[in-house]
């Protein structure tokens, strides 16, 4: 018999430990669908009849975020078997509070109550029977990040799902609630059978004013009549509304439980710690100091100690191979184009975009660093305001900062941030962050025409980024993404020193998936950009690049940048094939000029451009799409191709709009 | 008086939160309700958001939206009355 379980909790109760505890390696990774909301599911070790399902960090079941409504939207329409909600022992009161709710839905459930090691080793103790006496469920005591009391989670959980055995208790409320509650219970109770809604979830949502799940049932006026009558009843015995009577209601009973089940002497000290540690952390006076320093040592350490040697190592390997790979088609005598495929269409293009490999893990090992100690809560505390005024919050303020290195891990880590509207416009914003693929035209361009004034130029172009995604942020704030944001308001997690193993492990997944992209998206777009750049519209193997499909289309769609004061298809071909890897436009630019040297390719540049185009030409590249590596990477974080290529259609159409104004504008000015 | 004007270090009741829709349904969700003692720990940097402490957990949230939870200063007998 198989089984499916779902894995809840709030955020930061250790769920991602847990879960990588309960299944090993063995993870499947996606989205659920329509929606950036990360899914991930995988047999349990020793148990591969049963099947768990990582649900995302909530608090509640609210209506209100993409995260809540698809776990609700799992619970109720794929009826898994039994629910494991992890609790994390040292907040205990906040996280029962999702507990409460989700008892509600009927389902077969154990609690595992997480960083007990913390509670203990502090002089603090929870009565964990009487706890589960009080709650009506199995709780098991564990530590995840210490491996203790997995295996007989994993049982009880078992023995719960497999014995159908739903929660013995529903009725958290007392008075009013109470009443209301069973009132409308009382009416609703066809409706909901037929609904295939929990009968007891759905009178309290009823009670609550939960818009989705009043429309699910077919109620008719009378109903809706009573019903509205009952909650006004108790709203005004009360002297308060529905969401809070209800949430008071919740909380009371936890209060009340807690008082007789937990045993609190002090905070812990891992809480205590924190404290002192954020005295410093996020002071006044030191908290944004001591970020920009641990975010320069990242970007030093990733770029220059170790990222620079490892990718000359891995240019090296790729090398070496590709060598081999010559010779030994060369001495099978296999056909000269299709030695070119692979040579110079698979192995150049695949590789350039590989040799990224080690930058991208380096970033993906700190930034776990960041996730997984509690540092990256605290960034968002402490930038929170700057990103507010375009519709943000501090949040995204890392993923940003690390696409200045590579955009590819910087959309990557979007998925960290709680709110999918977040997560949708940090993706579309962070490629206006100038990459590092890119310093090799900067360094083109202002060695041609500004080799004096190379630190203005450097500085104006990564500004006119930022700017673009400020008021692209703000654009997209009044339109695309109008509404309410969702509200910040975020814990601050107590410090913990992360474990080796999560951060190894999302390591290998970041990896992996970017493997994954080099040799399916990437690999297939080199296969194209080549197919291009060595045959002629007639199919025939060029020799002269001038006569390639690409010249022709480079030719073509030359005149388009007339308004941005270049039209050569030697630039608009470097532009497309730029859309590869960015390094590769200076590539493109020097075989397409035929320049041996790079004073021939300034002057030759020189002829192309003139100084105010070439600034323009570098607006352009600043801001138009990413490369595919980066293309790929939003693709699978929005999980939809619409998604990915509306955005960038936007970036680029944003590129050729300011490209023109700086062209056009500076004629005004320089003649 | 509101929790936006807590001076930080100091701790008050909660009597009302106010507001509307997610916002209010959030605050309400991670622990803000009636009845319950709250801190203000600190201010960011930059002044914004504020960090809070209650339930034995550490909250941050931002002073537009703190605006909205009113306070009584002293006992939980006094936010009962009220």
């Amino acid at each position: 018999m198989s089984l499916l379980f779902a894995l809840a909790g709030n955020q930061n109760s250790g769920k991602t430990t847990l879960f990588n505890r309960l299944t090993g390696s063995n993870q499947h990774v996606g989205n659920f669908p329509g929606v950036t909301v990360e899914k991930k599911e995988g047999p349990v070790k020793k148990h591969p009849e049963a099947v768990v399902v990582d649900l995302p960090g909530i608090y509640s079941l609210s209506p209100y975020t993409s995260e809540e409504i698809v776990t609700r939207d799992f619970v109720l329409q794929e009826h898994p078997d039994g629910i494991i909600n992890i609790v994390d022992a040292t907040n205990i009161e906040r996280n029962l509070y999702l507990s409460l709710q989700l008892i509600e839905l009927g389902i077969p459930m154990v609690i595992a109550l997480n960083m007990m090691d913390e509670v203990r080793a502090s002089g603090n103790s929870i009565k964990v029977k009487e706890l589960s006496a009080e709650l009506g469920i199995p709780i098991v005591p564990i530590s995840a990040g210490k491996n203790e009391g997995i295996d007989e989670l994993i049982d009880t959980a078992i023995r719960v799902a497999s014995q159908k055995q739903k929660p013995l208790k529903y009725d958290f409320c007392e008075g009013e609630v109470h009443k209301a509650i069973h009132a409308i219970a009382h009416i609703v109770s066809d409706q909901a059978a037929e609904a295939g809604l929990p009968l007891r979830f759905t009178a309290t949502k009823l009670v609550e004013g939960d818009e989705p799940t009043r429309n699910l049932l077919k109620l008719d006026e009378d109903q809706k009549h009573i019903i509205d009558h009952i909650v006004e009843d108790m709203e005004s015995e009360l002297g308060t509304d529905r969401e809070a009577a209800l949430a008071d209601m919740r909380y009371t009973f936890i209060e009340k439980a807690c008082a007789a089940c937990v045993i609190k002497h002090q905070e812990t000290r891992e809480q205590l710690r924190s404290e002192k540690i954020d005295a410093v952390l996020t002071s006044k006076f030191w908290g944004i100091p001591i970020f920009i320093g641990i975010m320069f040592f990242i970007f030093w350490v990733t770029f220059t100690l170790l990222g620079e040697p490892l990718q000359n190592l891995m240019d090296k390997g790729i090398q070496l191979f590709t060598d081999g790979l010559a010779s030994l088609m060369e001495m099978a005598k296999i056909s000269d184009w299709l030695q070119r495929l692979v040579i110079d269409g698979i192995c150049a293009g695949v590789g350039s975009v590989l040799s990224f490999l080690p930058i991208i893990v380096l970033l993906f090992f700190f930034l776990s660093l960041l996730e997984d100690s509690g540092y990256m809560a605290r960034v968002a505390f402490v930038m929170d305001k700057l990103l507010r005024k375009i519709g943000l919050s501090g949040r995204s303020f890392v993923p940003m900062l690390i696409g200045f290195g590579c955009s590819v891990p910087a959309i990557m880590s979007a998925r960290t941030l709680s709110s999918e509207r977040d997560r949708k416009m940090t993706i579309l914003l962070t490629p206006f962050m100038s990459c590092s693929a890119k310093l090799p035209i900067y360094g083109m361009i202002i060695m041609a025409f500004f080799p004096t004034h190379r630190a203005l130029i450097m500085i104006s172009v990564y500004l006119i980024g930022i700017l673009v995604a400020i008021l692209s942020g703000l654009l997209l704030k009044s339109t695309v993404f109008k509404g309410n944001p969702v509200p910040f308001v975020m814990e601050l997690p107590a410090y913990r020193i992360p474990s080796p193993r999560s951060v190894l492990l999302l390591m290998w997944e970041k990896a992996k998936d970017f493997l994954r992209k080099a040799f399916t998206i990437i690999f297939m777009a080199a296969i194209v950009i080549w197919f291009l750049q060595s045959f002629d519209l007639r199919l025939n193997m060029v020799t002269d690049s001038s006569a390639s499909i690409l010249a022709q289309i480079g030719n073509l769609i030359a005149p388009l940048f007339t308004p941005i004061g270049f039209h050569d298809w030697r630039a608009s071909t470097a532009l497309i094939t730029g859309i590869t890897a960015k390094e590769t436009v200076v590539s493109t630019l020097t075989v397409l000029t035929g320049a041996a040297t790079d004073a021939q390719l300034a002057e030759i540049l020189g002829t192309i451009f003139t100084p105010l185009s070439a600034y323009a030409f570098l607006v352009f590249t600043v801001l138009y799409m990413p490369c595919v590596a980066a293309f790929a990477a939003s693709k699978r974080e929005l999980g939809s191709w619409k998604g990915a290529i509306l955005t960038s259609l936007y970036q680029t159409g944003a590129a050729y709009v300011v490209a023109t104004i700086v062209y056009q504008v500076g004629r005004l000015f320089i003649h | 008086m509101t929790l936006d004007e807590l001076k930080p270090g100091s701790s008050a009741i909660i009597a009302v939160v106010g507001g509307e829709g997610a916002l209010r349904r959030r605050l309400l969700d991670m622990g803000l309700t009636p009845k319950t003692r709250v801190t203000v720990r600190k201010v960011a940097p930059m002044g914004d958001p504020i960090e809070l402490f209650l339930r034995s957990y550490v909250l941050t949230i931002r002073k537009d939206d703190a605006a909205n939870i009113e306070l009584v200063e002293g006992s939980v007998e006094k936010a009962v009355k009220k």
